[in-house]
């Protein structure tokens, strides 16, 4: 009983339910834009369809219902993992997500090497050697990597790569080759994120006391960055890491358009186009969900990391 | 997110559950910190917005006119006595022409949200640090909802429901962004309330409106501004996200982003229609974003004083 009664576990609880709430709030949110799209059944319909035939179709989507009990019905379906049925396919939506998951993972997960492996040492040679040369040229690399439109990064890509050097493939999903082009212009954006906090973060370190005792201990400089400075910057950055992994998940859209990879966000470019309208919510919800989800996770992992997280939490 | 570029301001969504975030600044000597490093970025946007409101000072040809026997000419070429500096597109219309065109489209969607989204979340911001309680919980909630749900599929997700044309990409921008607005208007709200001006005018009896309009308004916008100015670059790379994805402004009208998108299917024969409106956008997002961040130090209260 006394875990009950403790810090950690009223603050779990809290967390829990804001993360659940906010699952409402975007389910709701989604239905109603859904519902300014007009009337599905007329879409399904073809032109020289009757009125009848009209009634007759919204009845079986049930859209002839008060809009309240459509609001129930649908929460009802989300309940049940009923994601809605693909007007074009004649499937579950869910069904073709799940399909097309597996390679939007892929690209987001390499995406997100690529940013840390790449951003992490980057924000911190600006941070600690900003008054030096290396320092000092990391930093518009980063500017450039926020202000460059993603999509214009991956066509310059296929036109460096792909058209004149001919050197790696630029659609389609066919071994690791393929994988290159996408995940560099996916990890892009959340490069220049993961280097701008991994600076910040060092920099408001690198002032600190204990660094200026280690030092005078006699440990150098690498053991100190290293062994005590890596550690207490980290807890910002893993923040971030966990934030990008869902961003990423959505932010594939246009990059997976351009390189013809077959994931989730062609899925929904490809949905748009045909106007299979749950489809496109399905995603949004889906994505919304993995979001909402890795928040959660991101913000027990830190109160692990570091107490005074739901210390404070608790007591505010 | 999104292929997009998400929050410069920093403000992570971390931050509402206690964790606490670094700010993030760039190294001082990429901030303009004086009026004459701002200067050259402050031209480049004012050569952006001339032509945007009169592109007819820079290109002479109407910018829908296509010739099919003109299609796809290389940067340079000299027809009939008119040189295409840029080249020509699929459609053997000017690519010059069209960009300069095209600049109109994507200000004025920039603007237009920036606008609307800072308005709208003002208003809801301020009125949820007046009202406080119930009021105030609700606001708030429905923007921590709206910022959790990835930014470019909500949008996408509204232009689909909306129908693309101009008007319903504000609309929908409007609608994804406001939160933005409303936590540091809420934010500044609170503060402001607290403060010895605000306290004697409720003393002396002025009416609430009046002490809105007078004294707190002004103590919250400068922060508005600030995110403004940051959202302002954003916003130009939404636009030409979505007409990427053939959810912006329509054909024929010329927008960056869907001629970069058309661009794509003549990548290994025209390399100019995917190059110049790519430069195009870059340069002003870069421009925009560095103007942003010389608001920022020089409107920002909380950013006087610090690590100068």
């Amino acid at each position: 009983m006394k875990l009950f009664y403790s810090g950690t576990f009223r603050y779990i609880i809290g967390r829990l339910g804001q993360a659940l709430l906010q699952l409402f709030g975007v389910v709701t949110i989604v239905f109603v834009v859904l519902r300014l799209t007009g009337d599905p059944a007329q879409l399904l319909v073809p032109q020289q369809a009757t009125a009848a035939d009209i009634a007759r179709v919204r009845h079986q989507l049930g859209l002839d219902q008060p809009i309240w009990a459509q609001y129930l019905h649908y929460l009802a379906g989300i309940c049940h993992f009923d994601f809605g049925y693909s007007y074009v396919q004649n499937r579950p939506a869910l069904s073709l997500i799940m399909e097309r998951l597996p390679y939007t993972i892929d690209l987001a997960v390499a995406a997100l090497i690529i940013s840390v492996v790449v951003g992490i040492p980057v924000g911190m040679i600006s941070a600690v050697q900003r008054k030096k040369f290396l320092g000092r040229a990391a930093m518009p690399l980063v500017l450039i990597g926020q202000s460059m439109p993603a999509f214009w990064l991956g066509l310059l890509l296929i036109l460096v790569f792909g058209v004149w050097l001919r050197l790696l493939p630029t659609s389609g999903a066919e071994g690791l080759q393929s994988l290159i082009l996408p995940a560099v212009t996916l990890a892009s954006l959340s490069f220049a994120t993961v280097a701008r906090i991994t600076r910040s973060s060092f920099l408001e370190q690198v002032g600190a006391e204990y660094v200026k005792t280690a030092r005078s201990h006699g440990a150098g400089m690498g053991r100190v960055l290293f062994g005590h400075v890596l550690r207490n910057a980290s807890i910002p950055i893993v923040t971030l890491i966990g934030l990008e992994i869902a961003s990423l998940l959505g932010g594939a859209v246009i990059t997976e358009t351009i390189f013809a990879w077959p994931g989730i966000g062609q899925l929904t470019v490809q949905s748009i186009d045909a106007r299979d309208f749950p489809v496109v919510q399905a995603i949004v919800l889906f994505v919304a969900v993995v979001y909402i989800a890795a928040n959660f996770v991101t913000d027990m992992l830190y109160s692990v990391i570091d107490p005074r997280v739901r210390i404070t939490a608790a007591e505010g | 997110m999104t292929t997009v570029h998400e929050d410069p301001a920093g403000t992570r969504s971390g931050a509402r559950s206690g964790v606490r975030m670094p700010r993030v600044r760039r190294p001082g000597w990429l901030r303009l910190r004086d009026t004459r490093a701002a200067l050259p970025f402050a031209i480049i946007l004012a050569i952006y917005i001339v032509m945007a409101l009169a592109p007819s000072w820079f290109v002479h040809a109407p910018a829908l006119s296509s010739d099919l026997s003109a299609r796809l000419l290389p940067p340079g070429t000299v027809r009939d006595g008119v040189t295409h500096w840029l080249g020509t597109d699929q459609l053997g219309r000017d690519l010059l022409n069209r960009l300069v065109y095209g600049t109109r489209i994507s200000l004025a969607i920039a603007f237009s949200a920036v606008l609307c989204a800072g308005a709208f979340g003002t208003f809801l911001g301020v009125i949820a640090g007046v009202a406080r309680g119930g009021v105030a919980a609700i606001i708030m909630r429905v923007a921590d909802v709206v910022l959790s749900i990835p930014f470019f599929l909500l949008a996408i997700l509204t232009v689909v429901a909306l129908g693309p044309s101009l008007i319903n990409v504000v609309i929908c921008l409007t609608l994804v962004r406001w939160p933005r607005y409303t936590r540091v208007a809420y934010a500044q709200t609170l503060e402001a309330q607290g403060k010895e001006f605000v306290r004697s005018a409720q003393a002396i009896g002025a009416s609430g409106p009046w002490i809105v309009w007078r004294h707190i308004l002004p103590e919250v916008l400068p922060s508005v501004i600030v995110v403004a100015t940051l959202e302002l670059g954003t916003m130009v790379i939404y636009e030409a996200s979505l007409s990427f994805v053939g959810l912006g402004v329509q054909p024929p009208t010329p927008s960056w982003g869907a001629m970069l998108s058309d661009g794509r299917e003549y990548i290994s024969t025209a390399w100019w229609l995917t190059t110049f409106p790519g430069v195009a956008l870059f340069i002003l997002v870069l421009s925009v974003n560095l103007l942003g961040d010389y608001v920022r130090d020089r409107l920002d209260p909380t950013e006087q004083g610090r690590s100068r």
